[in-house]
């Protein structure tokens, strides 16, 4: 049988991908922020996955405003990095992994959560750059991922506690599948960001860090926060946070052991955070 | 019955929900459009022409030739899709940030790299900043 072995959680700032992609790693500015990734990228390359179910939100790239969904699981071979509007980022394609993502749809449906099936889309930052800080710049990625989109751009996003189930639902699909995969599931996107209005450049670390704590200790507690205590103290965009809980509702009901943790203020207009859980 | 929208009382903040979405629609799918090269050259070589194909508002419009990204917002723009008006531009995500925000892309930057905007003061409509 398929199992969980491992979560990860992430921002995705763009502009994290695009200083790795134009050489600016090394510069004052980015070097605190990939040498808090050293760490992962060691972890990564000794704990490669055979399948990342990787949930991350499209930004106006795949989905316009034509269609909306607020579930979509990736079911095809393939996705090619989309052109954001500067050309592809110089990243491999992604592979999916058809058979289980087939699989998790069906048994997650029948479990109540409407998800959106999608066998053909591009697949924008939101997605590529935890690819990227995870593995650095190889010529192929080292595993098959299956993209979950969820809609986090139009109000209202889905509760944190609907995430937190729906990753109870994965992890029942995961470990019906009859194989013997090892999947990881990553959550990504926030930390505290808001991108819009004269509040924009809210950062809120004390608020940043108090999630950390509870994600480790206490997800079913912070499954209930509020959407408007993200937006109040973690900023418009910081309501991204609500799909970490889907990863973390994967994990299993024993407490994890805590591989890697870092936090970092700013990433362009962003507090980057990162954790690394290990199913015990 | 009104609909529960608890985070109105948040200052300098458009939540971009349904109601907002529905206003934004066709500004937004303009914005979408600039996605394809021959769009954003069409746009480049004739503003006006280029919106007055879309059935937008004169408000929409307006806003959009004087990069005003906050009135954009106020009539239902996202600013995921705003954002690719700045890339048609060649401006920074951050030159687009500092603008709706009355600082100056320096002083906005230098904002950031301080810790970011506190939220002291800038949690509910009506506090002392």
């Amino acid at each position: 049988m398929a199992k969980i072995t491992a979560s990860v959680y992430t921002s995705h700032v763009p502009a994290i991908g695009a200083a790795l992609d134009n050489g600016k790693a090394a510069e004052p500015y980015w070097q605190p922020v990939f040498k808090g990734y050293e760490p992962s990228k060691v972890w990564m390359k000794e704990n490669t996955p055979d399948v990342i179910f990787l949930v991350y939100n499209d930004h106006a790239t795949a989905f316009s405003l034509d269609m909306i969904p607020t579930f979509a699981i990736g079911c095809a071979e393939e996705y090619q990095p989309a052109d954001e509007g500067w050309g592809p980022r110089p990243v491999p394609v992604v592979k999916g992994h058809p058979e289980l993502a087939a699989h998790i749809a069906q048994s997650v449906i029948q479990d109540d959560f409407d998800l959106t099936i999608v066998n053909k889309m591009d697949v924008d930052h939101g997605l590529t750059v935890p690819l990227s800080v995870m593995c650095g710049q190889p010529q192929a990625w080292p595993c098959q991922v299956i993209p979950f989109a969820v809609n986090v751009v139009q109000y209202p996003v889905p509760s944190g506690r609907r995430c937190y189930t729906l990753g109870r639902a994965i992890r029942k699909a995961v470990e019906s599948f009859d194989a013997p995969l090892k999947v990881q599931i990553w959550g990504t996107g926030g930390m505290s960001h808001q991108l819009q209005g004269p509040r924009a450049g809210l950062i809120n670390q004390p608020w940043d860090n108090a999630f950390l704590d509870q994600l480790i200790a206490d997800p079913e507690q912070l499954s209930y926060k509020p959407h408007i205590d993200y937006v109040r103290e973690a900023g418009s965009e910081g309501i991204e946070l609500v799909m970490w809980l889907i990863a973390r509702g994967a994990m299993s009901e024993r407490a994890p052991k805590v591989v890697h943790r870092f936090y970092h203020v700013p990433a362009s207009n962003t507090a980057v955070g990162h954790l690394i859980l290990e199913n015990t | 019955m009104a609909l529960d929208k608890p985070y109105q009382d948040v200052p300098g903040t458009t939540i971009f929900d349904a109601e907002q979405s529905r206003k934004g629609y066709h500004l937004n799918q303009f914005c979408m459009s600039l996605m394809k090269a021959e769009n954003r050259q069409r746009f480049k070589a004739n503003e006006r022409a280029y919106l007055d194909e879309w059935p937008m508002t004169e408000e929409q419009k307006q806003a959009v030739l004087a990069r005003d990204l906050n009135r954009c917002i106020a009539s239902g723009g996202n600013i995921y899709f705003l954002a690719k008006i700045g890339a048609t531009d060649g401006k920074s995500f951050q030159y687009m940030a500092a603008s709706m925000t009355g600082m100056t892309q320096d002083e906005y930057a230098q904002m950031m790299l301080q810790g970011g905007r506190s939220p002291e003061g800038n949690r509910y409509r009506g506090e002392q900043k």
